[in-house]
């Protein structure tokens, strides 16, 4: 598998996560997904993006390209956060903490292909999604 | 700072949003449009979204925070021109905005605002539309 490009952008502020969504659809539609599965990945992103800066206290978003087996974009959030004590929780639809702010984590996974959550509590929190075309 | 207008119609306050919001732009045009319908006692808010892109869990809980607090100071929310695409990816996130009404698009969107306002007459005093 091929990277076909690679960029960071910070998440550290709410017009991050505006720039975040631009970012993510320009790119979605470079490699030629459909509008349906922009969308979806475009929503995924804003809504991790959100979690990064919000229940992370802001963090980082690595956006590739990928070629092979097939053209797909890959996005990792990273954040130095508190970390998730329970992922399988979190995963739950509906889940939230405090704030309600969040629909869990379970309505992003069902917009992607691939879903990987790396945690540790008190060092921080791994997303990373890929949507293939 | 940057807001969103809101455009008063008679008894309707109607509303484009036509940039992609940040979190708080959100936030300020629901206390606005709160604050608005008090103020010009509008019977209909209309909200139409057909130039955004997306519509995340923030913007999906907006507009439900603007239908139920638009139903309680006695108006009727309408959400129109959600893209396909949109629709589509709101359900597989989970949200299907329970308690908004939606529409096709604006004139499908007035037509039931006035529909409901009719079905009302008589209730509200001084309401002859």
């Amino acid at each position: 598998m091929a990277v076909i490009s690679s960029e960071t952008i910070p998440v550290t502020s709410e017009p991050d996560i505006v720039f975040v969504r631009r970012r993510v659809r320009e790119t979605a539609a470079q490699i030629g997904l459909s509008l349906v599965d922009q969308t979806k990945v475009v929503t995924a992103a804003s809504e991790l993006a959100r979690n990064t800066l919000i229940y992370g206290g802001g963090g980082a978003m690595q956006l590739e390209s990928l070629n092979g087996p097939r053209l797909g974009v890959r996005l990792t959030f990273s954040d130095n956060g508190p970390g998730i004590p329970d992922i399988q929780l979190a995963l739950r639809d509906g889940f939230t903490t405090g704030s309600g702010l969040g629909l869990g984590l379970g309505g992003t996974k069902r917009l992607v292909n691939e879903f990987a959550i790396e945690s540790k509590v008190g060092q921080g929190t791994k997303i990373i999604i890929t949507r293939w075309k | 700072m940057e807001k969103i207008p809101i455009l008063r119609m008679g008894d309707f306050l109607l509303v484009t949003i036509q940039v992609d919001m940040h979190d708080r732009l959100a936030m300020a045009l629901q206390d606005d449009l709160t604050q608005k319908i008090s103020e010009t006692s509008a019977r209909g808010v209309l909200i139409d979204i057909s130039s955004l892109e997306i519509v995340d869990s923030f913007i999906g809980r907006m507009l439900g925070n603007i239908a139920a607090m638009s139903r309680v100071l006695d108006a009727q929310t309408v959400v129109v021109g959600m893209r396909p695409a949109v629709a589509i990816t709101l359900v597989e996130l989970g949200m299907s905005l329970p308690g908004v009404r939606t529409a096709l698009n604006v004139d499908a969107g007035m037509e039931l605002l006035r529909e409901s306002l009719n079905g009302h007459e008589g209730i509200r005093h001084g309401s002859n539309f």
